[in-house]
């Protein structure tokens, strides 16, 4: 049973065709790398799936259901997380506040409801815990290193019972040693029976962690391969359109 | 060395010691100057400490200060409202009009609530749903809804208010225990407004926005509701003010509240409150608008010419902002 599948999903933006009847199966578990030059549609499919708008014609299913996402919401409700390129981080909040952004839990005092920030910083310290960061729940984001930052977008996605999580770009801005932590982060949700769908520049990263290698070039679905059945000259091909198809 | 326990991280945060982190608050050295200037005003004027002129000072800077509760919230936001004084006078016409024509007090101050959160509704749903820039949107609102206030009352100055005429101006100008009503009321509204930013889903919610409105949409809060509730409630903080302004005045004229926008940006900047959004607290804008009066009394008293209150209020802002740079840019 695949836990996400797309079917002949097309995107517009006015005249640019960001995506081009892409269709694709992703089973539980499984690591998918997504790759493509600068403005293939990476992003945009990415966006597609979370809900951030609908495709312009196609189909969504999870679970073998069809669904329709009006909103990030809906799309969150049916076990989709995301880490954005930008991470979606406000730098002037707490660690722990954005973790939690959009979804902060609140307790009752008499008939207001207030936010629970003692539960907000014991559970972020908690999932930094799990992802063995050094980040601190109080901390104001915007001193803090690019690893602290991505392990606080990706904790945000370990908050609920996610099926699929999407990067976008996760290793594109930080150290070795991060990006060491972060295709560990991938392989242990990848062994909870969570679906990544990685995007990334870089070859090395994708090879890693990924099951499957997936070939977008200008909205066009080019490549389907497993890892172990490919190879980085083959893809980078795929991407720069020296190979046709694969 | 020891691992720390799990409780110990969660405590441990950037501000090492209580004084390094107060001498980094702005706020901090605001609040000093402003007891720099009282301390030196009574010491150079033999009229600054007096009850009467304190009274004074009190009761302006607590009309600034709850119209800065506002324009925080609406800075934070990333916004700007500049609509903030047309709105003052738009509410402070409505009661007045209302009460004249023989209302009771409350039917009257409803009313006028009911027309400042309109306005505010109004610059919030061209800002969020139109998508105008908040600039625009409200510098229009500052010129229709003082338009408005003047078709309302004919252009004529009001100062009888029918038969709850007595309480209107003991609720803008009497005083209880010794303090000012409208200093009363500033002090309740300042610790609503910062309970509803730091306990409240909807003050997160307008931080982040300010902070990064792309994460916010990301992230499924309901921005565009937000924001119209933003500014929704800076017209409500200059509709309350408004009414607590005939009050104390006795009577109202469609010039009320000119050109008090700048004071208001300029209490709210100074207090803390980032122009870039993100940034604010309601502390702060007490604190700025407190500033703000007592440098206004000061060159009232030393005998200065009032013409030179707006290059004060003017170099203030700039300050205030270069003073915000400065620390980023070391940090
Ligand atoms: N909001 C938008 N409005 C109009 N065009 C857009 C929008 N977002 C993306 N595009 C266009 O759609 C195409 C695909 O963009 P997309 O961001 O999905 O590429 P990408 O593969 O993520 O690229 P990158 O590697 O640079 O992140 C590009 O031509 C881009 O210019
Ligand atoms: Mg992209």
């Amino acid at each position: 049973m695949n836990v996400l599948e797309l079917k002949n999903i097309s995107k517009r933006y006015g005249a640019i065709q960001a995506l081009d009847n892409v269709s694709l199966a992703i089973a539980p578990g499984e690591v998918v790398g997504l790759m493509g030059d600068n403005g293939a549609g990476k992003s945009t499919l990415v966006k597609v799936i979370a809900g951030n708008f609908a495709p312009t014609s196609g189909d969504i299913l999870i679970s073998e259901q069809k669904v329709e996402f009006h909103k990030p919401l809906d799309a969150q409700k049916a076990g989709i997380e995301v880490v954005y390129q930008d991470l979606a981080i406000c730098n002037n909040l707490s660690a722990a506040s954005n973790v939690f952004l959009g979804r902060e839990p609140t307790r009752k005092i008499g008939p207001i409801k207030v936010v629970d920030y003692a539960f907000m910083r014991s559970k972020s310290a908690e999932l930094f815990a799990r992802l063995k960061s050094e980040t601190r729940p109080r901390d104001l984001v915007h001193k803090m290193s690019g690893g602290q930052r991505q392990a606080v977008a990706i904790a945000r996605t370990l908050l609920s019972d996610a099926k699929i999580v999407l990067m976008d770009e996760p290793t594109a801005a930080i150290s070795v040693r991060q990006v060491a932590e972060v295709l560990n982060l991938i392989r242990q949700l990848s062994d909870h029976g969570i679906a990544v769908v990685l995007i990334s520049h870089r070859m090395p990263d994708v090879f890693e962690v990924a099951d499957k290698v997936v070939v977008l070039r200008r909205g066009e679905l080019v490549a389907d391969k497993k890892a172990s059945q490919s190879s980085p000259e083959e893809i980078t091909g795929l991407i720069t359109g020296a190979i046709e198809h694969a | 060395m020891a691992t720390p326990t799990l409780a110990e991280v969660i405590n441990r945060s950037q501000h090492h010691g209580l004084i390094a982190w107060i001498t980094s608050q702005q706020i901090f050295w605001v609040f000093l100057a402003a007891v720099f200037a009282c301390l030196a005003l009574s010491m150079l004027t033999d009229s600054f400490a007096t009850e009467r002129n304190l009274f004074n000072v009190t009761r302006n800077f607590a009309f600034v200060g709850i119209v800065a509760l506002g324009m925080t919230a609406v800075i934070a936001s990333g916004g700007i409202d500049l609509s903030v004084g047309s709105t003052l006078v738009i509410s402070a016409m409505t009661v007045s009009v209302i009460m004249s024509a023989g209302m009771p007090f409350w039917v009257g101050c409803i009313a006028a609530l009911a027309v400042s959160l309109l306005v505010g509704a109004v610059n919030g749903v061209l800002i969020a749903y139109a998508r105008m820039p908040p600039f625009v949107v409200t510098l229009g609102m500052l010129s229709v809804a003082r338009s408005l206030a003047m078709v309302l009352s004919d252009n004529k100055m009001i100062y009888e208010f029918g038969p709850d005429h007595e309480f209107l101006l003991w609720l803008g100008g009497g005083s209880t225990l010794g303090l000012p009503h409208p200093l009363i009321i500033m002090v309740i509204l300042a610790c609503l407004t910062a309970f509803a930013f730091r306990q409240l889903r909807w003050g997160q919610h307008l931080f982040a926005i300010g902070g990064n409105e792309n994460a916010a949409v990301l992230t499924g809060i309901p921005v565009a509701r937000i924001k119209v509730s933003v500014y929704m409630f800076s017209a409500l903080m200059a509709g309350i003010t408004g009414v607590l302004e005939v009050g104390w005045l006795g009577g109202v004229t469609t010039n009320l509240g000119q050109a008090m926008e700048l004071t208001v940006i300029a209490a709210a900047v100074i207090g803390g409150a980032n122009l870039a959004g993100g940034g604010g607290t309601a502390f702060g804008a007490v604190v700025g608008a407190l500033l703000i009066e007592v440098i206004r009394n000061s060159l009232i008293l030393l005998g200065i010419s009032t013409f030179w209150q707006g290059t004060f209020v003017g170099l203030f802002i700039v300050i205030a902002v270069a003073f915000d740079r400065f620390r980023q840019r070391k940090s």
